[in-house]
C-alpha cells in the first residue's frame, strides 16, 4: 500500500493495480501492536539505531541498507503522521516514543498498542485519495508472468467468482508479508502463507536467510496470540514458577529497579525465547493444567489506569480470551512463531534478480534484520522500503516497453489450466487439512527455537513426503464462487515450498546465530564459514539448492553479541576505541 | 487440550449460489474445549466435515475485522465469541444480516467499501506542512476529540445491527459516518465542510432512527451512534447557518 502510494505520487499517469486476497485493511500488519522504530529523541542518534539493528541481527545485516533505513525511518514516520496516523503523544502535543527490546534509547513510535492497525488503516484510507490506484480486493494471485527475463504481470483469481484475470505490468511489487503459518503455534493470521515468496522463488529468485524464524517470547499458549513487547517496554516482568525474574540468569542482568534499555525484559526476542526453553529444561516453568508449560508476564504493578491507557488491546485480549484481569493476575505466556526474517532476495533498492520485480516488507530480504529482527523495526521497514519499491517500480515502468500481450496471454492460460486442474482432476484422496497439520507439526519439531540435525533431517524428509502427497489431494468443493477449499490448497502448495527453504537452509547452517540456534555441536557463531547469507533456489521436482552470498559490512565489525551489564561495558569500549 | 471433549451442536446457515435456490440451516456436532471460539468451531467443520463451508477470517484476535457473523441472531466477531457460553444449547451461526449473501457466511461488502471511499477518509490538510517541519502538534484535547473514532476495524457488525440500513441499503451507515466524523474532528484536517454535504444528503445521517444498537454491538467501543448524533446536530446547524451566511459552514 505504501508502494502503491509512492507510485501514484511519483507519476499520476502510471496505472497501479493493487491486488490483495483480502480487503487491504485485513492484512496482518493490522495485528502489529507495539510500534515503529525511528530516531526521535535528542539523546538518540542514527548511529545508535544502526548499531542496535546490526548487533541485534547478529551481524548478518547489509550494513549499507541498514544505514539508509535508519536515516529514512523518522522521515517516513513523520509522513505517516501527516497522513493522519494517530501516534500517541506527549502532553505538549509531540509524538511520544516508548522503549523496546534491544533498543538502546526509546525510539518506538506507537499508537497505543494498535500501531499496526493504525498504520494499515491510515495507508488504506490515504490510498483512496489517488485515482490512479485501482484496487483488486479479494483477488488471489496465483502466479507471476515473466518473459524475456523480465517480470511482466500476474495472474489473479477473483475470489467471489472464481474467474481468472491476467494483469499486464511493466513492474511488479510483491508485498505479501511473511510465512509463519507453516508453523503450528504462531501469532499470525490465517492469510500469512508466504504466497509472494513462493511465487518469486518458482521464478528463480532466491529466498535468502529463510532459516531465521523469530519466536516472540510472550504469546498466548495454544492460540499463539501476541502480547506485545510493549508490555515489557512499559515495565512488565517475566517470572518463572518461583516468581523469579529468570532473565538475569541468561546474560541480561543484573536486575534493575526500573525498566532499563537492553537489560532483562528489554533484551532481544531471540534471547528471551531461548531463555524460556532453558527454564523449561530446568523444570522452572509453570505447568498449567490446560495450557502446558508457561511463564508469567506480570503487569500488575503497572496499575489498571496505566494499562488501559498504554495497552488497551492487551487488556481486552487477556480479559476476553483468557478470562483474567491483567491488573490483578499475571498472564501465562510462552514463545510462538512471529516473524520471517528472510525472504525474497532484493538489493537495497528493493529490486529482485528478475528484472521488473520488486519486493518490500516481511516477504522481502532487503537485509536489515539479519539473523534476528529487533521489535518495531519491521513496521518502519514496510514504510521505508514500501516507498523505495514504489519509486523504483515507477522508474522502471517508465523506462521499459510494454510486453507482448499475445504471448503473455498464452502463459496466463497455461497458469489457469494448471491451477484449475487442482480442482478438476479426478481421484485424489489426501485432505488439505491433514497435510497442513502434518506440515506445521513437523516444522515445529524440526525448526523450533533450538535445532538439531536429526529432527531437521526428519522435517526435510517429511516435507518431501508431503510434496509427493500433495499431488494426490482431493478438493471437495468443485464450485466457482468463493471456493476457499481450492484457494487453501493453492496456499498449502506455496507453504510447502517456503517450508522447504526454511528447513534446508537451517540444516545447512552449521553454526548458531540469532534466531538459528543449534544444540548438536554447532552452539557457537562461526564467522569464518557462516558470516554469509543463505540463498535457497528452486529446483523443479526436487529439494531447494542452498548457496551462500556475502554480507555487506561497512562500519560495524562482528563482535560478541552481549546485553545487560556486559553489553553496556562493550558499548563503552567501542566508544573508547573510536573516539 | 484435553481428550474428553464435550460436543456442541452448531447450526450453520449454508448457501451455495450455484446449486441452492435459497439459504438453509445445517447442523454439525462439534467436539469442543472451553477455550474454543465459534470461529474455531466453524473451522473444525471445514477441516473435518465439509471443506466447502465458506467464511472469512484471519487474525483470530478481533482486530482484522473479517469474521463477523450473526451468532444466535446477534452480530458478533466469531473469533472472540466462545462456544462454552452457548453449551449445552445449540448455537446458530448465520451470515451478517442486511447484506446480500455471496456464499454460506460470506456477504457482499462492496457497498460498504464504496461508502468508505465516498466520505474522503483521509487528511485534507487545514494547513500545509513539510516533512522537514516535523509532525503537526496536537494538544491532548485535540487528540481526544477524534481518537475514539479511529478505532473502527470495519467489521460492519453495526450495519448488521442497523434497522435503517436494512430498509435502505444506500444509507451511509454507522461505521462510515464514524470515520467521517473522525476526520472532521482531527485538527490536522480542514475539509469538514466538503464532507458535510454527504452528511446532510439523502443517504446521510437523517436516515438514522436513533435505535443505538450499532454502538451496542461495536466490538471496539467506537460508539458510532454518538458520531451519527453529533452530525445530525451539525447538519441541522449547517442548514440554518446557510440562511445567515452565504458561505455556510459548520466548523
Amino acid at each position: 500500500m505504501r508502494a502503491a502510494i509512492a507510485v501514484a505520487e511519483a507519476d499520476p499517469s502510471l496505472k497501479v493495480a493493487l491486488i490483495s486476497k483480502v480487503y487491504p485493511m485485513r492484512s496482518h500488519t493490522v495485528a502489529a501492536e507495539g510500534g515503529a522504530a525511528g530516531v526521535k529523541k535528542p539523546t538518540d542518534s542514527l548511529e545508535y539505531h544502526f548499531h542496535d539493528t546490526v548487533g541485534g541481527g547478529d551481524w548478518l545485516c547489509e550494513q549499507d541498507v541498514v544505514e539508509y533505513f535508519v536515516s529514512q525511518a523518522p522521515v517516513e514516520l513523520t509522513q505517516l503522521e501527516h497522513w493522519g496516523c494517530p501516534w500517541s503523544r506527549t502532553a505538549d502535543g509531540h509524538v511520544n516514543v516508548r522503549a523496546f527490546g534491544g533498543m538502546k534509547i526509546e525510539r518506538t513510535w506507537f499508537a497505543a498498542d494498535k500501531s499496526g492497525f493504525h498504520i494499515l488503516h491510515t495507508l488504506f484510507q490515504t490510498s483512496m485519495k489517488y485515482p490512479s490506484i485501482k484496487r483488486f480486493d479479494e483477488h488471489f494471485c496465483v502466479d507471476l508472468l515473466a518473459e524475456d527475463g523480465r517480470c511482466q504481470g500476474a495472474v489473479v483469481i477473483e475470489m467471489g467468482t472464481g474467474e481468472f484475470t491476467m494483469i499486464e505490468a511493466r513492474s511488479v511489487i510483491i508485498a505479501t508479508g511473511g510465512a509463519g503459518r507453516v508453523f503450528r503455534e504462531s501469532t499470525l493470521g490465517g492469510i500469512v502463507t508466504g504466497d509472494g515468496m513462493a511465487m518469486a522463488y518458482r521464478h528463480g529468485v532466491a529466498l535468502r536467510d529463510m532459516e531465521f524464524v523469530q519466536y516472540h517470547p510472550t504469546c498466548m499458549p495454544v492460540t499463539g496470540l501476541l502480547f506485545t513487547e510493549a508490555c515489557r517496554g512499559e515495565g512488565g516482568y517475566l517470572v518463572n514458577k518461583d516468581g523469579y525474574r529468570y532473565l538475569q540468569d541468561y546474560g541480561l542482568g543484573p536486575l534493575q529497579d526500573k525498566p532499563k534499555n537492553k537489560y532483562m525484559e528489554l533484551g532481544p526476542r531471540d534471547r528471551l525465547s531461548q531463555a524460556f526453553f532453558f527454564e523449561q529444561q530446568k523444570g522452572r516453568t509453570i505447568q498449567h493444567p490446560t495450557l502446558g508449560a508457561v511463564v508469567h508476564l506480570d503487569l500488575r504493578h503497572l496499575g489498571e489506569a496505566y494499562l488501559h491507557e498504554r495497552l488497551p488491546l492487551i487488556y481486552e485480549m487477556a480479559e476476553t480470551f483468557m478470562g483474567l484481569d491483567p491488573a490483578k493476575d499475571p498472564i501465562p505466556v510462552r514463545p510462538a512463531v512471529h516473524y520471517t526474517m528472510g525472504g525474497i532476495r532484493v538489493d537495497g533498492r528493493c529490486a529482485a534478480s528478475l528484472k521488473g520485480l520488486y519486493a518490500a516488507g516481511e516477504c522481502a530480504s532487503v537485509g536489515i534484520h539479519g539473523a534476528n529482527r529487533l521489535g518495531s523495526n519491521s513496521l518502519t521497514e514496510l514504510l521505508v522500503f514500501g516507498k523505495v519499491a514504489g519509486v523504483e517500480a515507477a522508474r522502471n515502468a517508465k523506462s521499459s516497453s510494454a510486453g507482448n500481450s499475445a504471448s503473455l496471454l498464452k502463459q496466463a492460460q497455461a497458469v489457469e489450466q494448471r491451477v484449475m486442474s487442482l480442482k478438476t482432476k479426478p481421484g485424489g484422496s489426501e485432505k488439505i487439512s491433514v497435510l497442513r497439520k502434518e506440515m506445521v507439526q513437523s516444522m515445529e519439531e524440526g525448526c523450533g527455537i533450538f535445532r538439531v540435525e536429526k529432527t531437521m533431517r526428519a522435517t526435510c524428509e517429511k516435507l518431501s513426503e508431503l510434496r509427493e502427497r500433495f499431488k494426490n489431494i482431493n478438493i471437495e468443493d468443485k464450485t466457482s464462487v468463493w471456493n476457499t477449499d481450492w484457494l487453501t490448497a493453492i496456499e498449502l502448495d506455496y507453504q510447502l515450498d517456503v517450508a522447504q527453504t526454511m528447513a534446508h537452509s537451517a540444516i545447512n547452517r552449521k553454526e548458531s546465530r540469532g534466531a538459528h540456534q543449534r544444540l548438536d555441536g554447532f552452539e557457537q557463531r562461526d564467522d569464518v564459514n557462516f558470516l554469509k547469507h543463505s540463498e535457497a533456489y528452486y529446483v523443479a521436482g526436487g529439494i531447494p539448492r542452498i548457496a551462500y552470498g556475502d554480507v555487506k559490512i561497512t562500519k560495524s565489525q562482528p563482535a560478541a553479541r552481549v546485553y545487560g551489564a556486559a553489553g553496556e561495558k562493550a558499548d563503552q569500549e567501542r566508544k573508547g576505541s573510536h573516539v | 487440550m484435553s481428550d474428553t471433549k464435550k460436543i456442541i451442536e452448531i447450526e450453520v446457515l449454508r448457501y451455495q449460489p450455484e446449486s441452492d435456490t435459497e439459504p438453509h440451516l445445517e447442523v454439525y456436532k462439534v467436539p469442543f474445549s472451553d477455550d474454543m471460539s465459534v470461529l474455531q468451531g466453524v473451522q473444525y467443520i471445514k477441516d473435518n466435515f465439509d471443506g466447502s463451508l465458506t467464511f472469512r477470517w484471519s487474525c483470530r484476535m478481533a482486530i482484522c475485522g473479517s469474521c463477523g457473523m450473526m451468532i444466535n441472531g446477534i452480530p458478533k466477531l466469531s473469533c472472540e465469541t466462545f462456544l462454552r457460553d452457548y453449551y449445552p444449547n445449540r448455537v446458530r451461526v448465520e451470515a451478517m444480516a442486511h447484506f446480500p449473501i455471496e456464499k454460506d457466511l460470506v456477504v457482499d461488502l462492496s457497498g460498504f467499501i464504496g461508502k468508505l471511499e465516498s466520505i474522503q477518509p483521509y487528511i485534507i490538510p487545514r494547513e500545509a506542512r513539510s516533512l522537514e517541519q516535523g509532525e503537526y502538534i496536537q494538544s491532548p484535547e485535540q487528540f481526544n476529540a477524534y481518537i475514539q473514532f479511529t478505532s473502527c476495524i470495519n467489521c460492519t457488525l453495526c450495519y448488521a445491527a442497523c434497522p435503517q440500513f436494512g430498509l435502505n441499503p444506500d444509507f451511509i451507515g454507522p461505521a462510515a459516518i464514524a470515520l467521517l466524523h473522525r476526520y472532521n474532528m482531527d485538527s490536522r484536517d480542514g475539509a469538514a465542510e466538503q464532507r458535510m454535504e454527504l452528511v446532510a444528503s439523502e443517504e446521510g445521517v437523517f436516515n438514522c432512527s436513533a435505535v443505538g444498537y450499532c454502538s451496542e454491538v461495536c466490538p471496539k467501543h467506537v460508539d458510532p451512534a454518538n458520531a451519527v448524533n453529533i452530525n445530525k446536530t451539525n447538519a441541522a446547524k449547517d442548514y440554518f447557518l446557510r440562511f445567515l451566511s452565504p458561505k455556510g459552514g459548520s466548523k
